[in-house]
């Protein structure tokens, strides 16, 4: 690579850099902006109060073709002809429709549409998430939407009303954090994996302020879906919005979707998105560097994504940990999970196995675990293995190459799409005790169901894990 | 929304790091359409024995008696004083919303995540970052009974009872708004023409951007 000469430097402008200023449309004093929002991603469980509040105002939306819906959170993911069970969760996902009967938008995809789905699946998968957009949602997740070189982050429901209202978001920039990732993965060793040791290696606050842009040789050998994976928990490692650059994997990905640009302005869109790039010599206010070939399938222990490790290791001693608030929360996650110090984590009995949430529950993710348990059966000890695939489109993908089928001859239930288990806001989830394996983004205590206990993994290494019994290295399974 | 300009409030510290929103807010209790009546429900899982459901009489649930919202001395307390990363997690405003339901109106820390410390700022809480010395300091302090602080927002100090002061950041918006309880959405509508016209350029140049 030529070195950059000064000019260069000075005039080199990051991913971040050009998403944001593309979006100003003022700015304040003290460096408060209002920045534009061209795409609102819309759930049921947080945009009932932002909706009654447009309503007490008499306000309208400001552009409804903006706004994207489904209802994810709340839907139950089997017996789908009794509707929904619970009233109160029921009465939620009403409210969104009749929001949406009310107030308008672009699309929505309701309890038991073709396209309904999880809201960070179902805009990728319709083109309604381009390159240079910025993306909001109420919803954390939302930061999954940058894979596309979007500038794309969670917000709350005050905002979700301030978007509906005025188009805009009141923001500071971020500081600027590259995370770079160079040579080549291994086999077994995926996006899940590479999000998890980033984590691990920056803990949960490391990209509080920032916004993450990934780079180098092993993130641009990933998948849409994997860059999906893996943008998707930046904000697991503190960042809201994390972001990778434009390249032909990103342009294949969006041709022919509902949304994509029409075929007239395609070349223009393309000719715009290609400028997507941190340019050489661009200056981030922190680089953190990987390599590719240190990373392992991951597990983690606790009960927060940071205390992870590699398949290979142990879980940790508090007694060596230097740091009295540090040993603290270490000694409480092994009492909440039931673990003791110095086992090896391949020794860890599970009870129960989820893949699915936004994080791993696209096609992708569903052909890598079904080509790890084909023709194979879960172990008796495992109670329950769900599969909860991210969109009816998914679904049908998926049963359109049969991977339906291992998944049942192995044992496994074959669900409708949904959040489900990852938060366990429907009738998925743990009873108090039991151990899960879970392709979700959170081991927070109580977040699988009130005293589950959530090991976060790759698709492959739950599939393994169903099979076994408990955590295997996928990297030496058959 | 409530304005904040000054506070004398008694304090309850929290002495671990990551809370995460699902503990402040629990995800059954999400399900609600409305936006106040969280209160009872903070930090559910830690603050009572049983499993808690919306539908409960929270008034006869059995309460953890161990758990810092729960000992006499924090009654009443209105200053949260909290570890790293404090509202880890899930966006949900809910997690404010049950904070500021139970009558808190402040919260110092070392740090907060993102989208919480936003949040906050929506609804009349004022969250304060301190250095990491400061805050094991106030944890120190804290362990006397009935330990009160008073901020002063206009001013952006924290006072302690033996006079000490310590200056606190904010940004002007903030600070403005936080100050006269005010409507954001009203303050962004006084440029709407400034966001039609950045709307009518960008869909000039970018008209893919605004499929119908």
């Amino acid at each position: 690579m030529a070195i950059p000469d000064m000019a260069q430097i000075l005039s080199a402008k990051t991913l971040y850099d050009k998403l944001w200023h593309s979006h100003v449309v003022r700015e304040e004093a003290d460096g408060t902006c209002l920045i534009y929002i061209d795409r609102h991603l819309v759930h049921e469980v947080t945009s009932p109060q932002a909706f009654e509040g447009l309503k007490l105002a008499k306000r309208q939306p400001w552009r409804k073709s903006s706004v994207v819906a489904t209802a994810d959170h709340n839907t139950p993911t089997n017996e789908w002809e009794k509707g929904i069970q619970d009233p109160i969760s029921r009465l939620q996902v009403e409210t969104l429709d009749a929001n949406i009967k009310e107030f308008g938008a672009l699309a929505y995809f309701p309890f038991k549409d073709q396209r309904q789905g999880i809201v960070h699946v179902v805009g990728p998968e319709n083109g309604a998430t381009l390159p240079g957009m910025t993306v909001v949602c109420g919803d954390s997740h939302t930061s999954t939407h940058g894979a596309f070189a979007a500038l794309a982050h969670g917000i709350g429901t005050s905002e979700v009303e301030h978007v509906l209202a005025t188009q805009t978001l009141v923001a500071k920039k971020s500081k600027a954090m590259l995370v770079r990732v160079d040579g080549k993965l291994g086999t077994g060793v995926t996006a899940k994996d590479v999000a998890l040791a980033i984590i691990g290696k920056i803990g949960t606050a490391g990209g509080t302020g920032y916004a993450i842009e990934f780079g180098g040789e092993a993130i641009r050998s990933l998948s849409m879906e994997g860059r999906m994976t893996l943008c998707n928990m930046a904000i697991e490692g503190g960042a809201r919005a994390g972001m990778v650059a434009v390249d032909d994997k990103t342009i294949e990905y969006l041709k022919g979707r509902p949304f994509s640009p029409s075929a007239e302005q395609w070349d223009a869109a393309v000719a715009s998105w290609r400028e997507l790039v941190s340019d050489e010599g661009a200056v981030f206010d922190a680089v953190v560097e990987l390599r590719a070939e240190d990373i392992e399938p991951q597990v983690t222990w606790g009960t927060s994504p940071e205390q992870v490790l590699g398949v290979s290791g142990k879980v940790p001693n508090p007694a060596n940990e230097a740091d009295p608030v540090k040993r603290g929360s270490y000694e409480r996650a092994l009492q909440y999970m039931g673990l003791s110090a110095d086992t090896p984590l391949t020794e860890i009995a599970i009870d129960k196995v989820f893949i699915g949430s936004c994080t791993n529950s696209r096609i992708e993710d569903l052909r890598a675990a079904a080509s790890v348990i084909k023709g194979k059966k879960k172990a008796d000890s495992v109670k329950l293995v769900l599969i909860v695939p991210g969109s009816g489109l998914v679904k049908a993908q998926a049963e359109a190459e049969g991977l339906d089928q291992i998944f049942i001859e192995a044992g496994f239930e074959w669900r409708e799409p949904g959040c489900s288990m990852c938060l366990a806001m429907n009738a998925d989830r743990l009873a108090p005790g039991e151990r899960c394996a879970s392709t979700s983004n959170r081991n927070f205590e109580g977040r699988q169901g009130q005293g589950g206990r959530t090991h976060l993994v790759s698709p492959e290494m739950a599939a393994a894990a169903a099979i076994a019994g408990h955590f295997v290295d996928v990297r030496h399974f058959n | 929304m409530k304005p904040f300009v000054q506070l004398d409030g008694l304090v309850c510290a929290m002495d671990r790091a990551n809370v995460d929103t699902d503990a402040i807010i629990p995800k059954q209790f999400l399900k609600s359409i409305k936006r106040s009546g969280f209160g009872p429900n903070l930090f559910d899982e830690w603050r009572y024995l049983d499993q808690g459901e919306p539908s409960m009489d929270n008034s006869t649930r059995p309460l953890n008696p161990d758990f810092e919202l729960n000992l006499p001395r924090n009654q009443g307390a209105q200053i949260l004083l909290a570890r790293d990363n404090f509202g880890c997690g899930s966006s949900r405003e809910h997690a404010p919303w049950a904070i500021e339901d139970f009558g808190f109106r402040a919260l110092i820390a070392p740090s907060f995540a993102d989208i919480f410390f936003n949040n906050c700022f929506k609804n009349g809480l004022l969250p304060i970052v301190q250095p990491a010395a400061v805050v094991d300091q106030l944890f120190n302090e804290a362990k006397a009974e009935g330990y009160r602080l008073n901020i002063d927002l206009q001013a952006q100090t924290i006072t302690t009872p033996a006079g000490q002061v310590f200056s606190f950041e904010v940004t002007e918006h903030r600070k403005h708004c936080l100050l006269n309880g005010l409507d954001e959405i009203g303050l962004t509508l006084a440029h709407r023409d400034e966001i039609a016209a950045f709307e009518a350029k960008r869909q000039a140049q970018q008209p893919w951007l605004f499929a119908k």
